[in-house]
């Protein structure tokens, strides 16, 4: 079977340890999670956690049960990609220089990224975007010269007025 | 009125209906050893030889009684010896609550003398566990590991008390014993779903594990398996849930199941999982497993559905409630060639005996005749465990106390002083002198507590079931496998505080064994046995049914 990519969130209890009790249970399954986040929510009980895991749907029924066996665990739902609104958001430094700094303006014009750092011969962007915008982006900066960078992983909505939690 | 931590810790437990505990002090648990001699006429403590047999005791006290056992012991060395115990619970679905210890809380992290982050390290081999910050919320959290430890699937649960909340005072209302949540009740559709699947079969076989006898569904199984003309079979884990002796049943299948139940199982054209979780003892390579069969697979834990084999049909419920939902909707049915089939199964299973002089069968066959039907039958890990599962002749539930999913060596000893002390009876320990050399300084404890317990050592001089498959897969190279020891067991007997009786035949044993199940308090008796004597038959480990190894010369 193939393998997909899947964005879950995770409603937990905002009490410490629980992200090691999530962790360490995809340690133990041998889960394959590709990127994770944390953060409060609007209820300031919980934590949402936001992963995205490659498997195939076995796996992905797998993860979901085992998720939910876990007591400090309140709600799980796949985000699938019809109504998923997915976001990452990355820093990364470049090399900066005079001979290429047109085309730098050029790529940071097109992909709608933010100066947010600048010297004669660094610059720290901002860029937003799905995985695949922020992968391009990567690309794009290669030629230039990266220096340093660090991406948060994926969050992600679902559409519509309501929210997971009361699902 | 306002208790001290220590005090809240047993006063729960006592409101929660424990009588029986089993552990062993330390400095960090001081406080509550304290209130446990104060308290000694409303609970009883008893105290083991070792942390890890204390917690095999908590284990089998619950596995003969279905209540929780529990196990305390200190910080540091006393938490981590309980580790393997809790792992045992762990994969066994047992309802366990383990109470450590801990230095206080303003000491925590600064590597103190016996510190440990006994949470962290149980984290993967517990349902749940807490550490306790607060003694405000210390009779709840207790309250609150019962009733997690108990509900859905059972479970082990550790609650770490740091020695400042043990000393720290507050108020103390007693509230109900906690209700273990009910399971999902079956959803209609799914039972017609199953009966419909039933409809279409020929050749039916239910195949149970220990989930079954955590819900007491013998009785539906076998309601069940008549109405729809159905042969049973179970795990390792299943048995004494049924009768041995009950028409329909095969007896376990698997690894070493018997070949009937195996074979009939490979044949089957609908596998009805009840309560059971497809591991790999029990279906060898799980890609070949049964491919031909559709499977319905009906269990507690919704993470079970799915996960060691593909179904059909999938429902995590109440099996209970489905299996009374499911007879009422299924028509009665007969399947004549199935049965015509089980019977030739049954024929042959005959002839592939080691006939009628393989003394670790005889010898399992006596105990059977010899004991009451209510005697708990504990075992220990390796060949003697498997000839006890195949040779046993089980007429009472929950008589059955073995490590099945982790395989625990030397838990044998301390479960039987756990069943014992539940149940008010004698138990039997039917183990290994790999397996007892492991566990016998519990038979002190034993001995300073009469606990009835009759020890067989079932003594090879080697580690049998490593030794099995070192004969059949590994060119007969014995890497660390023959012990030979120079242990006299009647004189260890002896030395602890007990009787003990040497046999080497069948006679002998017999009549040393009948001496020793009589005997006040403990007695052993060792039964010498080949070293080559063999369990089969065997499912090669990953291999199919097809190709199962039925004599001692048969190698693949």
């Amino acid at each position: 079977m193939s393998n997909t990519s899947y964005v879950i969130a995770v409603y937990v209890e905002n009490k410490s340890g629980v992200l090691m009790r999530v962790t360490s249970m995809f340690n133990r399954r041998g889960f394959n999670i590709d990127t994770l986040t944390v953060g409060e929510t609007e209820r300031p009980e919980f934590s949402r956690i936001t992963l995205t895991f490659s498997g195939d749907e076995d796996d992905l029924n797998q993860l979901v049960s085992q998720l939910k066996k876990l007591y400090n665990v309140k709600k799980v739902e796949v985000i699938s990609g019809d109504i998923g609104i997915r976001r990452e958001l990355m820093l990364i430094k470049v090399r900066n220089s005079s001979e290429t700094r047109a085309d730098l303006r050029d790529a940071i014009d097109v992909y709608k990224a933010k100066i947010v750092d600048y010297s004669a011969d660094a610059m720290c962007l901002e860029i937003t975007g799905d995985t695949t915008k922020i992968d391009a982006f990567i690309d794009n900066m290669k030629p230039f010269g990266i220096i340093e960078m660090c991406r948060t992983g994926i969050v992600a909505l679902e559409r519509g007025p309501e929210s997971i939690l009361t699902k | 009125m306002k208790l001290s931590g220590a005090e809240i810790v047993i006063e729960t437990l006592i409101e929660q209906n424990v009588k029986t505990i089993f552990g062993y002090p330390g400095g960090t648990v001081i406080d509550i050893y304290d209130q446990l001699y104060k308290k000694s006429d409303r609970i009883t403590h008893v105290l083991s030889a070792h942390e890890q047999g204390a917690a095999h005791a908590a284990d089998g006290y619950a596995r003969a009684t279905g209540e929780i056992g529990v196990v305390l012991a200190t910080s540091g060395p006393g938490a981590t010896n309980l580790v393997t115990g809790i792992a045992t619970a762990h994969l066994d679905s047992v309802p366990l609550l383990a109470i450590t210890g801990n230095v206080a809380n303003n000491m925590i992290g600064r590597d103190c003398f016996q510190e440990i982050d006994i949470a962290g390290v149980t984290l993967p081999i517990t349902k749940h566990n807490f550490i306790v910050h607060d003694v405000n919320e210390l009779a709840d959290t207790i309250r609150e590991a019962i009733r997690i430890a108990k509900s859905g699937r059972p479970g082990p649960v550790l609650v770490d008390i740091p020695k400042d909340i043990q000393q720290a005072k507050c108020e103390f209302a007693y509230k109900a014993p906690v209700v273990k949540t009910a399971g999902e009740p079956a959803p209609e559709d799914k039972v017609i779903e199953a009966a419909n699947m039933i409809a279409d079969s020929s050749r039916p076989y239910i195949y149970f594990g220990g989930g079954a006898v955590r819900a007491g569904a013998g009785a539906l199984i076998s309601e069940l398996a008549d109405k729809i003309d159905a042969v049973i079979g179970c795990s390792m884990m299943g048995l004494s849930e049924l009768p041995t002796k009950l028409d329909r049943f095969l007896g376990m299948q698997g690894m070493h199941g018997h070949f009937a139940s195996s074979k009939a199982m490979a044949k089957a054209d609908l596998i009805i999982a009840i309560g059971a979780r497809f591991s790999d003892r029990s279906t060898g390579d799980a890609k070949k497993f049964c491919a031909g069969a559709r499977k319905i697979h009906i269990d507690i834990d919704d993470a079970e559905i799915g996960k060691n084999v593909k179904v059909d049909l999938g429902v995590s419920c109440d099996i209970s409630d489905f299996l009374r939902k499911l007879i009422e909707h299924v028509d009665y049915k007969r399947n004549p060639n199935w049965m015509t089939k089980i019977e030739k199964l049954l024929e042959q299973e005959k002839e592939f005996g080691y006939g009628d002089d393989f003394l670790p069968e005889l010898a399992v066959k006596a105990v059977s005749d010899i004991v009451d039907d209510d005697t708990e039958i504990v075992t220990d890990v390796g060949q003697h465990q498997m000839w006890t599962a195949q040779y046993y002749e089980f007429k009472k539930k929950r008589t059955w106390i073995s490590s099945g999913g982790l395989g625990t060596m030397g838990f044998g000893m301390g479960a039987a002083i756990g069943a014992s002390f539940g149940t008010g009876k004698r138990s039997v320990l039917i183990t290994g002198d790999g397996s007892f050399g492991m566990d016998m300084i519990e038979l002190a404890t034993a001995i300073t507590y009469h606990v009835p317990v009759t020890v067989v050592v079932v003594n090879n001089g080697a580690l049998g079931m490593v030794r099995q498959m070192q004969n059949l897969f590994y060119n007969k190279t014995y890497s660390n496998t023959t012990l030979d020891r120079k242990t006299d067991f009647i004189r260890l007997a002896e030395a602890f505080g007990c009787e003990g009786y040497r046999a080497s035949d069948i006679g002998q044993f017999r009549e040393a064994f009948a001496k020793a199940y009589e005997a006040e308090g403990p007695a052993l008796v060792e039964l010498i046995i080949d070293k080559d004597d063999m369990v089969l038959p065997m499912l090669r480990p990953g291999g199919a049914y097809d190709r199962l190894i039925l004599d001692k010369e048969d190698r693949i």
